[in-house]
């Protein structure tokens, strides 16, 4: 089932028929709104990328909308030279790949067992794991745990209390599921285990499903935001989120970027921009490529939850 | 009588399934220990608000108060004034955000031609690929009363400024309107996905009548997808005291606090900014019960709708 076969609805007519009137006018109404949606969800990022490619007094007259004025790379200069958010950058590259190594492995050892047809004492188990769906402790209770356990300021508090997302081992699940019990039932007959029939047979067959799951944890931590500033206060481990917030928050992280920058200096307007133009570049690369599995991801999990 | 006999060959079963499937019960362990400790321990650690929580105590040795906590936090004007820019927020944002990615799937299903369709979506969903964090600083750039650029625009064309960000009413708009920016493109895929099941046959059925094709997308396609568009319905219904912490607290400020604080941004005030543990544990239990309450009465209700219930 692919999102992108849903214009079958309209099977090409071989007679070629001229369309009647109403049915042109409807279509290039469709296309219109269409078009204007896109460029709501598109203008905004062009924007971002015009002002911090602008010069200072452009951007302060008010005359920047989507094209730069006085082109300029200063800001950019300014935030590789002051180092802080690439830095945060770094830390938030490291810690996503942490992070989903971790939750993949996981949710894929909760997910296997769970999908398994007569595994015995799955009607405890299930409502176990997905009883923490409706019901959480929240911030607080979280944050003490959390404190009690000496994580506070370690990059352990932003991957083990987000290990398992219930909802992505849901999707794991289902998918696991689909697969024919037949394949597993010859392995199982000449005496392989369960750990090598999901690592041999299993694994090997579900790498779009596993794909999807682990973009999905992927921008979640890369995006996630709310542990972070709960757990990590030492500015040395700050991640990119935090670090970015600080900068629309507070002038003061943008001023000191402005430090030691030579030539025209780049005001706070344009090193906003610019810091958060700069902070899209690595989900910007990987969109495209990756965006057909997230939507086969939330199709499995709506189809089947 | 023969319900007993069953159950105790399932049960006889067990000790040689275990044997067989060891592995499957090693591999559960972990997943297991994690539920505990991070999703079942903070739900133990809610006793805190039934305690006068004391940091050098801890969470045991503090004493039970009872349900003077809860009394104290219903009795402050700052709880209900987040409680109800809670339902506000999640009831407009329901209202209006609901129905945008139905309309865009129905739209969206209209495209023949594939290539513009694919790059269409591409860009649709790219706003909820973005964190709050981005699209908060985003939100000042282009809102921000002096110099974001909708103001400097309207200014030129002497229409007068609009204070998106800083009036109470304004706001709200700002928020609802960006928060279904975020995920009218990635709500539209569950509706896509129902409308590929739609059988092509009503479609032809409907062309030999002679009907156009904005009726059939009004009286085919609609009314197909009905079912997904009432579960979704219900679900967002069930969800109507959560709330998110990260968009509230990105595009919240303090001159429409009146309306921006939400029960998620007022319990990280008063439990990590101000340190008062219990109290905040309170908002978050009341704000778990009511939500778990109202997520069984949307399955149950589902269940009845559907024949069968989400999850």
């Amino acid at each position: 089932m692919s999102v992108n076969k849903t214009d079958a609805g309209f099977v090409e007519n071989p007679a070629k028929v001229r369309e009647s009137w109403d049915n042109r006018l409807f279509s290039v109404g469709v296309v219109f709104i269409l078009l204007m949606l896109g460029l709501l969800c598109l203008l905004p990022f062009v924007y971002l990328l015009a002002i911090s490619l602008s010069s200072a007094s452009p951007v302060m007259r008010g005359e920047v909308f989507l094209i730069p004025k006085q082109f300029t790379i200063s800001v950019y200069q300014s935030i590789i030279s002051n180092g802080s958010l690439v830095k945060a950058m770094g830390r938030s590259v490291l810690l996503t790949i942490s992070y989903v190594i971790v939750s993949m492995v996981m949710t894929v050892l909760c997910a296997y067992p769970m999908a398994e047809a007569g595994l015995k004492g799955k009607g405890i188990l299930w409502p176990y794991f997905i009883f923490t769906m409706y019901f959480s402790g929240g911030m607080i209770p979280s944050y003490l745990l959390v404190n009690h356990l000496g994580l506070i300021d370690s990059m352990l508090a932003l991957i083990l209390p987000g290990m398992i997302s219930t909802y992505n081992m849901i999707v794991m699940r289902s998918f696991f599921s689909s697969i024919p019990a037949s394949l597993k039932e010859s392995a199982l007959i000449d005496g392989a285990g369960d750990l090598k029939i999901l690592t041999k047979i299993i694994l090997p067959l579900s790498k779009p499903a596993l794909a999807t799951i682990a973009l999905f944890y992927a921008v979640s931590r890369w995006n996630g935001m709310q542990d972070a500033l709960l757990y990590i206060n030492d500015p040395k481990k700050t991640v990119l989120q935090i670090k970015l917030r600080q900068m629309i928050v507070n002038a003061e992280s943008v001023n000191e970027m402005l430090e030691g920058i030579t030539g025209t200096l780049p005001v706070a307007q344009t090193i906003r921009a610019g810091a958060l133009i700069f902070s899209l570049i690595p989900v910007l690369i990987i969109y495209p490529f990756l965006q057909k599995y997230f939507v086969k991801g939330v199709m499995i999990g709506a189809v089947k939850g | 009588m023969n319900r007993t006999v069953i159950r105790k060959r399932k049960a006889g079963g067990f000790g040689p399934y275990f044997r067989r499937h060891y592995g499957l019960y090693l591999m559960l362990l972990g997943p297991a220990v994690f539920y505990l400790i991070f999703c079942y321990g903070p739900m133990g650690g809610l006793v805190i608000a039934f305690k006068d929580y004391n940091f050098r105590k801890g969470i045991w040795d503090s004493e039970w108060c009872g349900l003077e906590v809860f009394k104290r936090i219903f009795s402050t004007g700052k709880f209900w004034r987040a409680f109800k820019n809670t339902l506000v927020l999640n009831l407009l944002s329901l209202i209006f955000g609901f129905p945008a990615p139905i309309l865009l799937a129905l739209l969206l299903n209209e495209i023949r031609n594939g290539l513009f369709k694919k790059g269409l979506q591409t860009i649709l969903y790219l706003p909820h690929f973005m964190s709050w964090v981005i699209i908060g600083g985003m939100a000042v750039q282009i809102f921000a009363t002096d110099n974001g650029i909708l103001n400097v625009l309207f200014q030129n064309l002497g229409l007068g400024s609009i204070p998106f960000l800083s009036s109470a009413g304004a706001w709200i708009g700002t928020y609802v309107g960006v928060g279904i920016w975020q995920s009218i493109g990635w709500g539209a895929i569950i509706y896509l996905s129902a409308i590929t099941g739609i059988d092509q046959e009503q479609y032809e059925a409907a062309r030999v009548d002679g009907c156009n094709r904005f009726r059939m997308m009004y009286k085919i396609t609609l009314p197909n997808i009905l079912p997904t568009v009432i579960i979704m319905l219900i679900l967002k219904i069930g969800g109507m005291v959560s709330i998110g912490f990260e968009q509230p607290l990105m595009m919240g400020n303090s001159m429409v606090k009146d309306v921006s604080e939400v029960l998620s941004t007022y319990a990280y005030t008063v439990g990590i900014e101000q340190g008062k543990f219990s109290p905040a544990a309170a908002i978050g239990l009341f704000q778990s019960a009511v939500n778990l309450t109202l997520v069984l009465g949307a399955n149950k209700l589902c269940a009845k709708i559907s024949g069968e219930s989400i999850w």
